[in-house]
């Protein structure tokens, strides 16, 4: 005969319940908590600027720099800027993903690709690229190339090393799975490898976005016409703070719309997670 | 087609792990392998299906495959080793693309496989939307697609709990019944391997040396019989005599490395 739990519980002045002690650690966030956070510091900030208590010119209100920006897009200044700076940017991380994800894919897969390239990335990679500009600036020219170069130089190693560590992360029982069924090695690569590599891929153009971004700002500001990074230069040299501020915040911005972008892929390419 | 231990001994460095190791799975016929842990089962059915080299000997083949094998000695993995971007029908189909079968070809041998294994209802989940053993039946879909003379399974009913062990053990009885496909089962489970095998090759700890072949005297069909249920039990406390200080041993070393 099965025992039947009984309909009532017998209760008495000890029983009690058990305390709950299983809250917090749980890496959450709330939807709208971030968002309220800013939409309240930009408040204080702006009651700060406008009830005198902060100086204009070392930090002008947040409706001072917005109206920097509408008047700089009004005037066409805000295009010119921003459309030097994405060339860069664009061909820059293009060429350097492109040759991160050839030399990162190449050291993952062959050992002799990785005993060379291995040693050569970890010497070269912790130098700051940007340093590197003068040298590009006397063998490229002063022109478009070696800023594109530095920005290439800098997601470059980043990309190889997200690549090639994305590539080991791979689960090896899937390549023998694969073996196992005399899967070529070209579809393993392709079915396997890249699929298996590419959490870590996306990852690193996390990471790159934001090389391009520093550098390309970087660069701007040591040799540039137009450029935000030129344009921020210049705006703090004149003392404009409300322009220098709204050149930042265009910065900001773009860095949230490729973060965006490249979250964005993710839903789409890694939605099996 | 048989598939042929012959003379296997390996070492990983200085670690002997098989010492000369030799038996024979003829054509049809399933061989489980137990022994005590670490005793070399699972590098030893990696060595048979040419996943890794032995140190000496080899592993070789007798015969013809059936004409319409795809791939003669298939795996079946303990992890179940699916590719988690893909669907069901598409890991099942994997092992086939590269194979000069048209489109319809491979969907006929995918459907084939689904059905059998009572998936054709998942086709379009991906792995971790399905259970544990939901996940192995899409292995065992994987390696019935692709017509295996000898299925090579490595511990494959480990990772999952005992009702669902119990189910896919049914599922393994079925699908060996005809005796169409052989297999090597490894398992540490002495049950399993007297309810599936024909014989059961029980390997001394490591070096795994052969210490027993052991004959299952009844068919498959008459395993599930009631009174074949004590015959195979004391088959099972056979075995467990052969390994059990071993075990015991293998146990001590596993908990002071």
């Amino acid at each position: 005969m099965l025992d039947r739990a009984p309909a009532e519980i017998a209760k008495d002045a000890a029983t009690r319940r058990v305390r709950f002690r299983g809250a917090g650690f749980v890496p959450a966030s709330s939807r709208y908590g971030g968002w309220i956070a800013l939409a309240i510091v930009i408040a204080i900030w702006q009651a700060a600027g406008s009830a005198g208590l902060v100086n204009a010119l070392f930090l002008p209100t947040p409706a001072a720099i917005v109206r920097a920006i509408y008047q700089l897009a009004i005037s066409g200044a805000l295009w010119q800027h921003l459309s030097a700076s994405l060339l860069r940017i664009g061909v820059g991380w293009l060429l350097g993903t492109a040759a991160g994800v050839a030399v990162g894919f190449a050291i993952g897969l062959s050992r002799l690709a990785r005993s060379v390239g291995i040693t050569f990335i970890s010497a070269l990679f912790p130098i700051p690229k940007i340093a590197l500009l003068p040298l590009l600036i006397l063998w490229l020219g002063i022109g478009e190339e070696p800023k594109i170069a530095t920005i290439a130089l800098g997601v470059f190693f980043s990309t190889a090393i997200s690549v090639y560590s994305g590539v080991d992360a791979v689960p090896r029982n899937l390549i023998r799975m694969a073996q196992s069924f005399n899967v070529p090695f070209a579809t393993i690569v392709r079915k396997v490898i890249w699929p298996g590599a590419l959490p870590a891929i996306l990852a690193g153009f996390r990471i790159t976005a934001s090389v391009a971004l520093l550098l390309v700002v970087s660069a701007e500001m040591i040799g540039a016409q137009y450029g935000i990074g030129a344009f921020v230069l210049q705006a703090g040299n004149l003392m404009q703070t409300d322009q220098l501020l709204a050149g930042v915040v265009i910065l900001s911005v773009f860095g949230l719309a490729v973060g965006k972008l490249i979250g964005w892929l993710e839903v789409r390419l890694l939605h099996w997670r | 087609m048989d598939l042929i231990a012959s003379h296997i001994t390996h070492r990983f460095g200085d670690l002997a792990v098989l010492d000369d190791v030799s038996f024979t799975v003829g054509a049809g016929e399933v061989v489980a392998i137990v022994g005590p842990s670490g005793c070399g089962k699972s590098t030893l059915l990696s060595i048979l299906g040419g996943l890794l080299q032995p140190t000496s000997g080899a592993p070789e083949l007798r015969g013809s495959p059936p004409a319409d094998s795809l791939n003669p000695l298939t795996f079946v993995f303990q992890d179940f080793a699916l590719l988690p971007w893909a669907t069901v029908e598409e890991n099942v189909e994997f092992p086939l693309l590269h194979t000069q079968l048209s489109a319809v070809q491979r969907r006929a041998l995918v459907e084939d496989a689904l059905r059998r294994t009572t998936l054709t209802d998942f086709r379009k989940a991906y792995p971790k939307q399905l259970s544990g053993g939901m996940r192995q039946r899409v292995g065992i879909s994987r390696a019935l697609a692709v017509k295996p003379a000898i299925l090579l399974m490595d511990e494959p009913l480990s990772a999952l709990d005992s009702q669902t062990r119990e189910l896919l053990m049914e599922d393994f009885v079925r699908l060996l019944a005809d005796g169409g496909m052989g297999a090597v089962y490894v398992t540490h489970n002495l049950e399993e391997a007297a309810r599936l095998a024909d014989r059961i090759v029980v390997l001394s700890r490591r070096p795994g040396r052969i210490r027993e072949v052991v004959t299952v005297p009844m068919t498959r069909a008459a395993r599930g019989e009631a009174e074949a249920r004590e015959k195979l039990l004391a088959l099972q406390n056979q075995i467990w005599s052969l390994i059990r200080n071993e075990a015991i041993d293998a146990e001590r070393e596993v908990q002071h490395a």
